[in-house]
């Protein structure tokens, strides 16, 4: 069996605020294998960033508090680890894309200066050391030009090369993990495409486990070995990526594959939308939290909330639905 | 080189350098037009200026040469400006950036004392202070940083508390960096520019607290800064009025090209601006 980078058992987020607790994330469980991709999805406000905050640690505390369930990276539960030992940790083993790459930088440091901090905080590395081997990341990655984008400025450089340095720092000092929070979002379509492919080679070439971050199923299907889709802060599907596009389980996962435009398809047709929105976290209906937007939601959904249920190995759902369909 | 040009555009700024320049190269070259001791008494008292070709501006009451005690106030005056200027900005950034960028409590404690320095009249202040500590230029400088310092924390915790929640700050959390790093690495460069316009205004403020302080008759009795000639002269303020107005001039265009630099400054820092 391979080794496993990163495990998180039941992980709890809990949100701290005047109105109420809200449970941001509520018993997530996932595992990354080296070299695997999974990719977590949903809409917005399902709980998918602050998830991969939670396993970073990094969450704005208050509101934002960790109540339960364990990180494992590397073998080592990182919930009850102090903050100093976090700092040595994170950038190290485990590092993290952001979406905008134009804010992600500082935009009075040259980028030779940014990725050389990283590399300064985590080895043993001197400043003119550092300075070689960030001209080699970004040779990694691909910038166009390295030797003398190492002296620019971010408003100097498009949102692709900035994606590219921000790539670069992560990958600086070749964590274990890589957790790529909507890298492509804020691309344009061609350069998203190059992103992708980077962020592939370079996961093949260090065997790293990545959590991938998106609500574009292109991207997923694109990219993804396996897929976690996550409603109102609960995993209610995970799937290997061919079997979720060929048979989803859980309707709201149907409901996003539906949503999705497909190349060549027809052009009249209304894509179908899934009605609602997610609900807010402080008032989550009593039983399953997609019920009151699900077209087969049964009398049960409204009052018990599904488990998940695992009708093939590597297959889960949380659906009373989906369990008739089983049966 | 971007900077220059920006700055240069302003020709207020650009007129108001240049005499600053010629302030500071007189503080500086002082003791090689006047060797002797400016406060020596070299001639017949109360001389208009330009009636004795010797002291072009004049002697004062007691016959010291007066363009000899300006060339050397302006070395005063300008050492206590800059000074000042950086008390109130070393306390006002480190304030501020605790105040922004831990928010919360902290916060709120460090901005209800800023409150309340900011509540006592500032030159009562200074002169409580100056009177407690004595009236030395070390405690001048002190007394007039701690009433400047409050500007200068609000700016900066105003920076801070935007900067602290951009994608970068939080890029840098990601990549293992510390507190201190984050604050003096990363956002304190990106709060700096509307920080230094305001420390150059506070320069100005200084030198005219100074002036006012000395005025009152509680400055350094050993330095001859501007302020004090102008309090020197003010017995004589009826029949010779020169005495006190002519450092009072020089305090005057000083100030104003500081007040200048300073415009200059935010029009060459202030990204908002850029472009226009």
């Amino acid at each position: 069996m391979k080794a496993v980078p990163l495990e998180v058992r039941g992980l709890r987020t809990t949100l701290f605020t005047r109105r109420g607790e809200m449970k941001a994330v509520d018993g997530l469980s996932l595992t990354v294998g080296a070299g695997e991709t999974v990719a977590l999805v949903g809409e917005s406000g399902c709980g998918k960033s602050l998830s991969a905050l939670s396993i970073m640690r990094l969450l704005p505390d208050p509101p934002a508090r960790i109540v339960g369930g364990q990180v494992i990276l590397n073998g080592r539960d990182l919930v009850p680890l102090p903050e100093a030992a976090m700092l040595d940790i994170r950038g190290r083993e485990i590092g993290m894309i952001f979406q905008d790459p134009m804010s992600s930088l500082n935009p009075v440091a040259t980028v030779e200066k940014q990725i050389a901090e990283v590399l300064v905080t985590h080895t043993a590395l001197g400043r003119r050391q550092a300075r070689a081997r960030a001209h080699e990341l970004l040779e990694q990655v691909g910038m166009p030009d390295a030797g003398r984008r190492l002296d620019a400025y971010p408003h100097q450089l498009s949102g692709g090369m900035c994606q590219r340095v921000v790539i670069a720092m992560a990958i600086a000092c070749s964590p274990a993990v890589l957790i790529a929070d909507e890298p492509t979002t804020a691309l344009d379509v061609t350069v998203q495409a190059q992103v992708l492919t980077l962020l592939k080679s370079l996961q093949a070439e260090a065997g790293m486990a990545m959590i991938f971050i998106t609500h574009d199923l292109g991207v997923v299907a694109e990219t993804a070995d396996r897929v976690v889709v996550m409603y109102a802060g609960r995993k209610v599907e995970e799937a290997a990526v061919d079997e979720l596009f060929e048979t989803p389980l859980h309707p709201y996962t149907v409901g996003l594959i539906g949503a999705t435009p497909v190349p060549g398809g027809e052009r009249a047709a209304r894509l179908a939308d899934i009605p609602g929105m997610v609900p807010p976290l402080n008032a989550l209906p009593a039983g399953c939290a997609f019920a009151p937007r699900c077209k087969r939601a049964m009398e049960r959904c409204r009052t018990e909330a599904p488990a998940l249920t695992e009708p093939r190995p590597g297959r889960l759902v949380a659906c009373f639905a989906a369990e008739q369909d089983a049966a | 080189m971007d900077f220059l040009g920006r700055f240069s555009r302003n020709r207020g700024a650009l007129i108001g350098a240049g005499l600053i320049l010629v302030v500071a190269l007189a503080a500086v070259l002082a003791p090689v037009f006047f060797p002797t001791d400016p406060l020596r008494i070299v001639g017949q008292p109360e001389l208009w200026p330009g009636e004795d070709p010797d002291f072009p501006l004049g002697t004062d009451s007691l016959g010291r040469d007066i363009l000899a005690m300006i060339v050397h106030g302006a070395r005063a005056t300008l050492l206590i400006g800059l000074f000042a200027s950086a008390v109130a900005t070393i306390i006002g950034v480190g304030v501020g950036a605790i105040a922004g960028f831990f928010g919360g409590w902290v916060d709120e404690i460090v901005m209800r004392a800023a409150e309340l320095f900011q509540t006592i009249p500032n030159l009562i202040f200074v002169l409580t202070i100056v009177v407690i500590l004595g009236s030395t230029l070390e405690n001048i400088v002190i007394a007039i940083g701690i009433v400047s310092w409050t500007p200068i924390a609000r700016m900066t915790r105003a920076e801070f508390l935007s900067l602290r929640d951009r994608e970068f700050v939080q890029a840098c959390r990601a990549m293992g960096m510390g507190n201190l790093r984050i604050i003096l690495g990363e956002i304190l460069p990106n709060a700096l520019p509307p920080v230094i316009v305001l420390s150059s205004l506070v320069v100005a403020g200084a030198i005219l607290f100074e002036s006012a302080v000395s005025f009152l008759g509680l400055g350094d009795p050993n330095v001859a800064s501007w302020g004090r000639l102008v309090g020197d002269g003010r017995q004589l303020i009826r029949s010779s009025w020169y005495i006190c107005a002519i450092p009072g001039v020089a305090i005057m265009i000083t100030v104003l090209c500081l007040n200048l630099i300073g415009d200059g400054l935010n029009d060459a820092l202030n990204p908002k601006l850029r472009d226009r």
